[in-house]
């Protein structure tokens, strides 16, 4: 005979299993409201004696974080609109304009995604130097505006669309730019959204190109700036978690709040690519 | 008439590409060709560079730190891409299904997803920390340890697979639970009144029907591991005694602490060289097992 659970048994991986998940954010969010004697105590305590709240505005004062916060705003900002603008002009060309070398065009930028980033890193920090840009928001920006991706992308999705409701327009004498813009944007609302959102979470999250060509706080991002919030703090670990916690949150809380688009863009991203 | 309209065409259609066809130009194409001339001249990137032909890639193959590096970037590989994409599959299966607190479920494996790899690393700092650290502290109870994690030698990449893979799991979840809403009910059913098992309705049906989705994730992943750098710079720095010392991070040695910009642009040419081979190897064998439907 059987034994039968009361419950589905799926239960008895997946509970442990979220908590190995959880573990980690719920570790910080207790470590960054302890006192640093006790995170400094072994065996640590599951339970804190009180809530130290002390440790986030000393976090705040001890780093620009809000000079991290609003470059980071500017930047991701700056990313989404260039590519929702740049991508969909370039993606709506290459699905439905034929032009005079539009195919090759098409596979060449589309073999640049092959290529990985270290290989055009070094030469485009170079560029970067050439321009002045280096320890600005503008080398942040310019190699953000537009993504090999982000064509492809829309490219296959504008292609989805009946081509005779743009026809119609053209009839009434709408131009290109207004049929892009009056029926093929309004019509391609969860492509432009999932581009939106990879680009928003890629460049929010993004380390190693800031690292290269950013080296002063006034133009740090919210990533540089944590990694060197900690090389400054190497062992005060409630003021790291605490900073940590700080840096995490508004992504996080947007991350919960539209799980549902987010999943649904990352899982497009997936299956198409 | 016919021709003023096809040349409007032309001109629209370049208008149209133009602003990223210039960007993608400077940004993209100029860089990878500049990489292949970099590579071959001793740069500092800041004085003008010498000539030097060959002579980087000649070094290379002799240079032991960079030949280690690349054997722990395979080790790091082999490590990862098969416990993120297994691991996900295991748990996309156990989530598609009507149970109570799914919603919860799914948000403690997608969480991850959103943090940052900068702050992925610095929490693991503190979790592995070998003297206050609560991971050995939770491993004392079945006897093991403590360990010294990222501070451990034999023990640094493993630590980096299992944070890593703590932060990229969720991905492979989200992609594979996207599909397994392709699974058509109807041959599931058919199996099932074909007397079949769990097991073997998993092994016979929805496994094959998700094979493209495999080869996707396990080409994506294996990108994405060949090129690890984030978490490594957050936590271990290479070290301790370079066990943690991959390709790209030994790249990022040369070029930006050392600036051997040359030496580094022949090491990013061989991980492209080396990305290739896996991704074209992967695919090959790939598409002759991937069932399409």
């Amino acid at each position: 005979m059987r034994l039968r659970l009361p419950f589905s048994p799926r239960h008895l991986v997946l509970l442990p299993l979220s908590a190995v998940m959880l573990l980690p954010l719920a570790w910080m969010l207790l470590t960054s409201i302890q006192t640093l004697d006790e995170s400094r105590h072994f065996p640590p305590q599951l339970i804190p004696s009180g809530i130290h709240w002390q440790n986030y505005p000393d976090a705040w004062n001890a780093a620009p974080f809000g000079r991290y916060f609003a470059n980071s705003l500017i930047v991701t900002l700056a990313s989404v609109v260039g590519n929702l603008v740049f991508c969909s002009l370039a993606g709506y060309a290459f699905a439905r304009l034929h032009f005079f070398g539009r195919d090759v065009l098409f596979v060449v930028l589309l073999a640049t995604l092959m290529v990985p980033f270290q290989v055009t890193m070094i030469p485009t920090f170079l560029i970067i130097k050439d321009l002045g840009l280096v320890n600005t928001l503008g080398a942040l920006i310019a190699p953000n505006l537009v993504t090999p991706f982000g064509i492809f992308l829309l490219r296959q999705f504008f292609k989805t669309i009946p081509i005779e409701l743009e026809e119609a327009a053209r009839m009434d004498g709408c131009s290109r730019l207004g049929v892009l813009l009056r029926i093929v944007v309004p019509l391609s609302t969860p492509a432009l959204a999932t581009l939106a959102i990879v680009t928003f979470l890629w460049t929010w999250n993004d380390f190693l190109w800031p690292l290269i060509v950013i080296t002063s706080p006034s133009a740090s991002t919210v990533q540089l700036g944590l990694a060197s919030f900690q090389g400054a703090h190497q062992t005060n670990w409630t003021l790291l978690m605490a900073g940590n916690v700080m840096a995490l949150a508004p992504m996080l809380i947007v991350f919960i709040v539209a799980q549902r688009y987010f999943v649904q863009s990352l899982a497009s991203t997936g299956l198409k690519g | 008439m016919i021709g003023r309209a096809a040349r409007s065409e032309h001109v629209s259609g370049w208008l149209f590409v133009l602003p990223a066809v210039a960007l993608i130009g400077l940004f993209g194409i100029v860089p990878i060709i500049w990489g292949a001339i970099l590579s071959l001249q001793e740069n500092d990137l800041l004085t003008p560079p010498t000539w030097v032909g060959l002579d980087n890639y000649r070094t290379l193959i002799h240079d032991p730190v960079f030949r280690a590096s690349i054997h722990r970037t395979i080790v790091y590989t082999l490590l990862f891409v098969p416990l993120s994409v297994g691991g996900a599959l295991a748990i996309a299966v156990l989530l598609n299904a009507r149970i109570r607190f799914s919603r919860f479920y799914r948000t403690a494996v997608f969480i991850p997803v959103a943090t940052s790899t900068v702050a992925t690393g610095i929490i693991f700092n503190w979790l592995l920390e070998p003297t206050y650290g609560v991971v050995n502290y939770l491993l004392s109870f079945v006897g093991l340890g403590p360990y010294g994690f990222f501070q451990d030698p034999d023990q640094a990449m493993y630590s980096i697979v299992a944070m890593t893979v703590w932060g990229w799991l969720g991905f492979d979840v989200i992609v594979y639970m996207a599909a397994l809403q392709g699974v058509p009910d109807e041959l599931v059913e058919a199996a099932k009144l074909d007397g079949a098992g769990r097991w073997a309705i998993f092994r016979n049906v929805v496994f094959p029907l998700l094979s493209p989705t495999t080869l996707f994730l396990i080409v994506w992943s294996t990108i994405n591991a060949l090129q690890v750098f984030d978490e490594i710079y957050v936590t271990t720095r290479g070290g301790p005694l370079q066990a943690t010392t991959v390709l790209v991070y030994y790249l990022f040695n040369q070029a930006f602490e050392l600036f051997h910009g040359g030496y580094a642009a022949a090491i990013a040419y061989v991980l492209f060289l080396i990305t290739l081979v896996f991704s074209i190897l992967q695919l090959w064998v790939g598409n002759r097992r991937v069932y399409y439907s």
